[in-house]
């Protein structure tokens, strides 16, 4: 089983989000960057099935030098190389396009990632990849089994799951609760050091969407404090203040 | 140039966010100058539900009335859906997001080589030159961004909330349309689905009534779900609740589960953890109840009751029920 695992590279989920140069960039000053937390689960279901059945997993993250950290963060969990494609990950379609060109290249069985990375929340590169590659793709996954050549999935949907047949290959978006996240122990740091990480040109891509300012959400008025003894009066204020109800 | 909106089911109902969705695509086509039409899959409903789409500003419905797609098969929507769009010419296609929506566009949009913005939150900003700047959440609603689409295709994903509809008495005209799919489209079988039937769903809700960890076990769940009954509203959990399994998964809200925009958030017995606040910081008005004043979640609150939950709530659903 060969396993490519896609990561990003996010502030960490507990970060609070500042903006600079006119509310043009992020401001990265004192965020702590992490592999997405989807994506932590994705890698860490990639290892268990690998630690099970034999193969070999690859992570990938499509970013400048900055990520690799990050990616070797993923290589001490227990991927057995990475490949880091040198590009800022401008919009979905491009990074989409990148995944899907080293995927023509290596040939995997399948092709995990978090079912949406943290900072943008899109949720769209795995389905795109999989239809640029003429694959299946499913999201969000929560759990995946894998019998010979049978995978059974269960893919969350509103108010439930659902299971599913499939066969390889195939392209999952994940989350929890595929696996438990795994913190990588001081061998699996040491070995991470002296892992192949490669560095690749990407391909062109024209982007098709461009971002441009950013916004803060407006802050709150302020709490308006309603006395337990009289928490009735709360129904009142619903209604007819902020009319809600 | 013309707008497609696709437009889900559930329990053999119209969502309730698809149907924002068609009051958005009609509002758009307005600005556009263009006919918008929906899309609906399968024949999960009644020709008298289809048209009631009308309601929502759409009057031309398209379905595919195949019972194959009763079921949301992800390959199979997004080949239906791909077909659609070139046989009627369709620039822009509006749906909103879900757990099939979000598969099915990202499909679509290598389809479709189409611009994909994802969260919008709003109408375009400005349309000029054929080019939508787009209001959409990012960061999981700690941030927004203003994105421009550029592409002649398009496709928009909404976040709950992004529309209002006022619902008409306009009646739509349901057209039958074909497409041709094949085995290989519906490769993947669905086998079974757990899935919660009459209650309101989480995404869908425009009020909801969350339960955290001071409830103190899932056995005093009842006070929640008196309140979120006499409220019609969807209950939802903090993540250290799911993760006990005291309450199931998809009703997890936060950062990485459930991310709601609706017009009221109850929050009781949940501290407001960031990233649980990211999940929930586009509701209109947010209610915190808690045991501790201290608690970080009544900064981010419109109002707040300190004190016992077991005690305020019967009185805040009794005072619903008497309304």
């Amino acid at each position: 089983m060969k396993i490519l695992v896609c990561i990003t590279h996010v502030p960490d989920t507990t970060s609070k989000i500042a903006f600079m140069n006119s509310d043009t960039e992020l401001n990265k000053a004192g965020l702590t960057f992490v592999i997405g937390p989807y994506d932590d689960y994705a890698l860490a279901r990639a290892v268990e099935i690998k630690e099970a059945q034999g193969g070999t997993v690859t992570a990938l993250n499509v970013g400048l030098a900055e990520t690799e950290p990050t990616l070797r963060k993923a290589l001490a969990i227990g991927a057995d190389d990475a490949i880091r494609i040198d590009a800022d990950p401008t919009d979905a379609y491009f990074v989409a396009t990148q995944i899907a060109d080293i995927a023509r290249k290596n040939g995997y069985d399948a092709i995990f990632m978090g079912r949406e990375s943290s900072d943008y929340n899109g949720g769209q590169v795995h389905g795109m990849v999989g239809e640029m590659l003429g694959m299946p793709s499913f999201s969000p996954v929560m759990k995946v089994e894998i019998e010979g050549t049978k995978v059974t999935l269960a893919r969350e949907i509103e108010g439930g799951k659902e299971y599913i047949e499939a066969s390889f290959p195939l392209v999952l978006g994940c989350q929890e609760p595929i696996a438990e996240w795994k913190i990588p122990n001081m061998r699996g740091i040491m070995s991470a050091r002296t892992k192949p990480l490669q560095v690749i040109a990407p391909v062109s891509q024209e982007n098709l969407t461009s971002g441009g300012h950013y916004e803060l959400p407006p802050a709150r008025s302020g709490c308006k404090f309603i006395d337990a003894s009289e928490a009735e009066k709360l129904i009142d204020l619903l209604k007819n203040e902020a009319k809600v109800l | 140039m013309a707008i497609l909106v696709f437009v889900e089911t559930a329990d053999g109902e119209l969502r309730g966010s698809s149907l924002e969705a068609v009051g958005y695509g009609a509002a758009l086509a307005q600005q556009l100058g263009v006919q918008a039409s929906a899309i609906v899959l399968g024949t999960n409903l009644s020709q008298d539900k289809l048209a009631k789409i009308g309601n929502y500003g759409i009057t031309r419905v398209l379905q595919i009335a195949d019972d194959r797609l009763n079921q949301g098969v992800i390959q199979a929507y997004s080949n239906a859906l791909g077909q659609v769009v070139s046989a009627q010419g369709i620039t822009t296609v509006v749906l909103a997001k879900s757990s099939l929506g979000d598969a099915v566009a990202a499909r679509l949009t290598v389809k479709m080589q189409a611009g994909l913005a994802s969260n919008v939150t709003e109408l375009p900003l400005s349309v000029a030159g054929g080019v939508f700047k787009l209001k959409r959440s990012v960061f999981t609603g700690k941030a927004f961004q203003i994105t421009e689409v550029k592409t002649a295709n398009k496709i928009l994903a909404l976040k709950k909330n992004a529309f209002a509809p006022v619902p008409s008495s306009d009646s739509a005209t349901v057209e039958q349309i074909s497409v041709s799919l094949s085995e290989a489209d519906f490769g993947a079988k669905i086998i079974k689905t757990d899935k919660v039937t009459g209650e309101l769903l989480l995404p869908d809700a425009d009020k909801v009534v969350s339960g955290g960890r001071g409830l103190k076990g899932p056995e005093n769940w009842g006070v929640i779900l008196d309140l979120a009954k006499a409220l019609e509203a969807a209950t939802g959990c903090s993540k250290p609740v799911s993760d006990l399994d005291w309450r199931p998964h998809h009703e997890h809200v936060g950062q990485t589960g459930v991310k709601v925009s609706p017009n009221l958030y109850v929050a009781v017995g949940i501290s407001g953890a960031i990233q649980h606040l990211a999940g929930v910081s586009s509701s209109k008005c947010i209610v915190v109840i808690n045991k501790d004043a201290d608690a970080p979640f009544f900064k981010a609150a419109d109002y707040g009751i300190v004190g016992d939950a077991f005690e305020i709530l019967p009185k805040l659903t009794k005072a619903l029920q008497a309304l």
